[in-house]
């Protein structure tokens, strides 16, 4: 790694010692390249085995799962997949996917209404008490959650709201989530104001000039934010264990749980292929729409 | 003419939001920490109690423990990882977005339970990776047997989720100037010399960054351990969001779940701001403010 340690000052070499330096660097050069490629490639393969066993894995049969290294099954079958499917409640993961569609769907919704007007606000209008206002809004971004959740959880029991979504929704639809008004705001400061300036001199007034001119502009941004409302919202666990009761409105990353708690002992493939599936839609969204997530994360910074 | 109050109307479902959700629930907590409440009979206000039983009770000392160990181990390997990673990516290599992508499936993923469950089935006896051990002659390792080891399952998992630290890492890192290493390269530095005197001070602001948001989320892990290990064994995964969410959900006590969850959080807040504090000697700022 420290042979550019050994560049004397140009001019104290003659013409053919450099030529015969350049060829060594250029050698150790493409070393390091090739020991780099291993590393990344090495430690990607470590890290993507366990996914890429538990896809194979759900497809072994319950005698297989443990005791083999190798994630091809032996004699590939779709019990795990009919019997999970099927779970020990009276409902299959079919009812499980549709509810968290039902939780997700929402608050996706309400986070980006929200969210948009709010950061529209910040972005663009003086006022007062905006500085302890956008204060207020950092220091939500980093109060952790602990702190509130009992509170929070007394005060929709007292409206009557435990097991139902409202709980997970409601809360979306006050801008919520600190972080993505933050991103959003980030994001409107960095674009020019000509056009909403333009349309105010054509007579639009704030909120004609909010619909028009400013949400196309902040479309990718209000994509990332849905993207990642989506990913958070599929993967909430806490929330639902805390408000929901009923398994018959359980979404998925409760039922998983719950399939570890009721199935028999043998029955991993289930609880595996439940896993797969569990993870599919994250995948899928992910693998079209990555571009949002880096670009989001890259901008804004991203807990995760 | 618009009014100069129209900022406030546009900010009006945050201000409520705020008041509701936050500011209310924040104030109550407090209140709640100071009383006896069952969810059946009214709070009764209780002083201190629910704070001096705090200090005899074993479970919390033992959750406090396991929760800072969890926490000073897990937030340096994660961040370490996510540095190191992104260092060599941000080498001119060819496929850097496909390693990219790579390293960041498991961020994207690594919240969900499956993810949880997985690692359950990965780390048994006869898993997959004492199956690797053992084919590489080594000895398997009782995972969720053993204190340590189980805690270290989740610090692992976490690991394994660098990505979205990496990612910023790396949009800093792309961010630095080249030229600055130019002329570093001149004035005969080598790479190391030009890592740690341009490349770390340039990038410490995200390091600043990436540690207060790992430190805060750590501190609040509870899928992993609720999952995977269940607080076991003897309590050595038991963390304090474990625990509150027993004394809140399972017991009802809901005032000492509060009193637990403030010392949580004033353990945080006073790391956090021992962080910005300090954060005046080691983090650079560039002529232009970073916002």
């Amino acid at each position: 790694m420290s042979n550019v340690n050994t560049h004397p000052p140009l001019s104290a070499v003659t013409p053919s010692k450099a030529i015969a330096l350049t060829q060594e660097d250029r050698r150790a050069e493409q070393i390091q390249t090739f020991v780099r490629y291993t590393l990344l490639t090495v430690v990607g393969f470590i890290m993507l085995y366990p996914l890429l066993w538990l896809v194979g894995a759900s497809f072994k049969t319950n005698a297989e799962i443990f005791g083999s290294i190798g994630f091809i099954p032996q004699e590939p079958t779709l019990d795990g997949y009919r019997k999970g499917w099927e779970t020990s409640t009276p409902y299959t993961f079919g009812r499980f996917f549709w509810n968290t569609f039902l939780i997700i769907l929402p608050k996706t919704i309400f986070t980006a209404i929200s969210c948009a007007v709010v950061a529209y606000g910040f972005a663009r209008f003086e006022f007062p008490g905006k500085k302890i206002l956008f204060a207020s809004l950092i220091a939500t971004l980093l109060l952790p959650n602990v702190v509130t959740r009992i509170p929070q959880y007394i005060l929709f029991r007292e409206m009557g709201w435990l097991d139902t979504y409202l709980p997970l929704w409601v809360p979306s639809a006050f801008a919520g989530d600190a972080f993505f008004v933050f991103m959003l705001v980030q994001f409107l400061r960095a674009i020019p104001r000509d056009m909403e300036e333009a349309a105010r001199v054509d007579g639009a007034n704030s909120f004609q000039t909010l619909i028009y001119i400013v949400v196309p502009m902040l479309l990718p941004a209000l994509i990332s934010v849905m993207l990642f409302q989506f990913m958070w919202t599929m993967n909430d666990f806490l929330g639902p264990l805390i408000y929901l009761s009923s398994v018959e409105s359980f979404p998925v990353s409760l039922a998983l749980k719950l399939s570890i708690d009721t199935t028999e002992a043998f029955d991993w493939n289930r609880i595996l292929a439940m896993s797969v599936l569990a993870l599919l839609p994250a995948l899928i969204v992910f693998f079209i729409a990555q571009r949002y997530f880096i670009e989001g994360i890259s901008a804004g910074g991203v807990k995760g | 003419m618009e009014s100069r109050y129209m900022g406030l109307a546009y900010l009006a479902p945050y201000i409520i939001g705020l008041l509701v959700f936050t500011m209310i629930p924040f104030l109550g907590s407090l209140y709640l920490s100071f009383t006896d409440y069952n969810l059946i009979n009214a709070p009764v206000w209780s002083g201190w109690a629910n704070f001096s039983d705090l200090t005899t009770d074993r479970t919390f000392k033992r959750s406090l423990n396991v929760t800072l160990l969890y926490v000073f181990l897990t937030v340096p390997f994660k961040l370490a990882f996510a540095l190191l990673i992104a260092v060599i990516l941000n080498y001119k290599l060819r496929a850097i977005g496909f390693f990219r992508t790579a390293y960041y499936v498991p961020s994207i993923l690594g919240g969900s339970i499956a993810v949880a469950v997985l690692w359950r089935y990965i780390f048994a006896d006869a898993g997959l990776v004492n199956l690797v051990l053992t084919s590489l002659g080594m000895d398997a390792v009782n995972w969720f047997g053993d204190p340590v080891n189980a805690l270290f399952t989740i610090t692992l998992l976490r690991t394994w989720q660098f990505g979205s630290a990496m990612v910023i890492f790396l949009a800093a890192l792309q961010a630095v100037d080249k030229s600055l290493y130019e002329a570093a390269s001149i004035e005969g530095a080598g790479k190391w010399a030009s890592f740690y005197h341009i490349t770390l001070p340039l990038i410490t602001p995200v390091i600043f960054f990436n540690l207060i948001m790992q430190m805060v989320q750590a501190f609040q892990e509870f899928n992993g351990p609720y999952v995977i290990t269940g607080g076991g064994p003897l309590k050595s995964t038991y963390l304090l969001p474990l625990y509150i969410y027993d004394e809140a959900f399972k017991n009802f006590n809901m005032g000492y779940a509060s009193a637990i969850a403030w010392v949580l959080f004033i353990i945080i807040m006073v790391l956090t701001v021992a962080a910005f504090w300090s954060s005046k000697k080691w983090v650079y700022y560039a002529g232009d403010k970073r916002s």
